[in-house]
């Protein structure tokens, strides 16, 4: 427990010391925010889009891809740790498996709650509606709850890979996890595959439910299926990761 | 002139060995785009409802002009990065002390910038062939589709290697994409202009990425016409003066430190 917290704090420093690090992270959602506001906009208008708001419609997308850049950024920091032998002293280290993922994992979901919190905050500046207290608080924990998901996915890659170089496809996996589901129109008016990948994509779930803070508001129905996507892909995504550590332990 | 030539032809073949050796270079040119491609087609597709969106055979048409574009850009931006690279590793420094007309070494960069729009238009075509997508202008359609994003990507070429030149450092023209995504946002390059919102529908009127998005889109969506197509020849052209004359002037200021 210990162990998991020192490594926590490790990594907030690392958010604290180099502060323009974290810019990245906003920005990027921020743009695609407003970019793709200005762009399909106008995709309310068709008959059973189930808001007129579109950037309402879009603000989750850009949480969760602010959750994304938390995660992967803990894999790219991983394989640098991996490149510079730091992370060689941590198996060396009295401190078990389980606690040194954990303290990598839940370290993304601290870091996500500043770029996730900015982007709300710009959508607010725009004149987004939210949905009440309780939809915006569940849309936090859900989005950091996800960043850690992701980073699992990241580590996975990290132990993998054991470089710094497979950033671009920690970052673009996981955006496309976010991005190949409802993400630009309800489920109804997507199209031919692409219409089938979003419907038994999980982000979708989880995506839907982040979307409660801006769209639908909080009901039961969209939180229990967003919970159960969130567990199975940190239960999947982890297991790999952890089978990863120990393997890299007996290498 | 011959010898010029064979500078340029050699610089530019190792700057494409280069592209291919290295997926991080190649990787931002096709497939991202491509995966953007398919989020905004398969997300958006139902679009061609919408009342006010122009007459075309399927939202796949009208968006492969704007991965076309897209692709260029990255493409002007990764060509940047390697220049860069270039600079920082030393190697520009012994083709400065190499009997070679200076202007060889960006020649030879851009044009193998422009090979990565050839591919990039290859590559579009195909995947728009494959998926379903019809090309109205026929064989000479798809080959000036393939010209224009050729010399798109020599044209914004220019910018990324005059920034490579100006700051000698990959990471400042890597954090260049963003600035990509803004300019193609304001444009109607993946939307019809009027249908944007403000401001960017004000702001694509006079974007040249519009006119360039619209040229290359006209003979996917339907037969040449001459008024987009020729808007599209100026704004590249534009573009491509201006680039240039950016890297003239980044590379005098390079070769004076």
């Amino acid at each position: 427990m210990r162990g998991t917290w020192l490594l926590m704090r490790r990594a907030l420093n690392e958010v604290i010391r180099v502060p323009g690090a974290a810019i990245p992270g906003i920005a990027a959602p921020t743009l695609f925010l407003l970019g793709l506001t200005a762009v399909f906009g106008n995709l309310t208008l068709l008959p059973g889009f189930s808001t007129t708001d579109f950037m309402a419609f879009i603000l989750p997308v850009s949480v969760m891809q602010s959750a994304t850049f938390s995660g992967a950024a803990t894999g790219v920091n991983l394989a640098r740790d991996i490149e510079q032998g730091w992370f060689d002293r941590l198996y060396v280290s009295p401190i078990s498996r389980r606690a040194l993922l954990a303290g990598h994992v839940l370290s993304a979901s601290l870091r996500a709650l500043m770029p996730i919190t900015a982007v709300i905050v710009v959508a607010l500046f725009f004149g987004v509606d939210l949905q009440g207290v309780d939809g915006l608080l569940l849309a936090i924990v859900l989005a950091a709850a996800f960043a850690a998901a992701i980073a699992c996915y990241a580590v996975v890659l990290a132990l993998r890979f054991r470089t710094q170089q497979a950033a671009p496809l920690m970052l673009a996996g996981s955006f496309m996890m976010v991005l190949f589901t409802t993400s630009y129109a309800p489920l109804d008016l997507l199209t031919g595959w692409f219409q089938e990948v979003a419907r038994y994509n999980p982000v979708r779930f989880i995506l839907e439910g982040v979307r409660q803070m801006s769209v639908y508001g909080v009901d039961w129905g969209h939180t229990w299926k967003a919970l159960v996507a969130l567990a199975g892909l940190t239960l999947f995504f982890g297991a790999f990761a952890m089978r990863g550590l120990l393997r890299a332990a007996d290498a | 002139m011959r010898a010029n030539a064979r500078v340029v032809a050699a610089l530019s073949l190792r700057s494409i060995k280069q592209a291919f050796r290295r997926p991080q270079f190649l990787m931002p040119i096709l497939v991202f785009p491509s995966l953007f491609l398919a989020v905004n087609v398969g997300g958006a597709g139902r679009a061609t409802d919408i009342p006010a969106f122009p007459d075309v055979a399927g939202f796949l048409d009208f968006e492969l002009a704007g991965a076309i574009v897209q692709s260029t850009m990255l493409a002007a931006v990764s060509g940047g990065v390697a220049l860069a690279l270039d600079i920082e590793s030393g190697f520009m420094d012994r083709l400065i002390a190499a009997p070679i007309p200076r202007t060889a070494i960006v020649v030879g960069r851009l044009a193998a910038t422009a090979a990565m729009g050839v591919l990039a238009g290859v590559w579009f075509v195909a995947i728009g062939l494959i998926f379903g997508a019809e090309i109205q202008g026929g064989v000479p359609g798809a080959l000036l589709v393939i010209a224009m994003a050729t010399t798109c990507a020599a044209a914004w070429g220019g910018f990324g290697a005059a920034l490579a030149l100006r700051s000698g450092t990959a990471s400042v023209v890597q954090g260049t994409f963003p600035i990509i995504f803004v300019i193609i946002f304001l444009s109607s390059a993946f939307f019809p202009g009027n249908l944007l919102l403000e401001p960017a529908r004000s702001v694509s009127d006079w974007n040249p990425m519009s006119f360039i998005a619209e040229g290359i889109r006209d003979p996917i969506v339907s037969d040449i016409s001459a008024q987009p197509v020729l808007e599209g020849i100026v704004a590249i052209a534009g573009v491509m003066a201006l680039g240039a004359a950016l890297s003239v002037w980044g590379l005098r200021k390079r070769l004076a430190t």
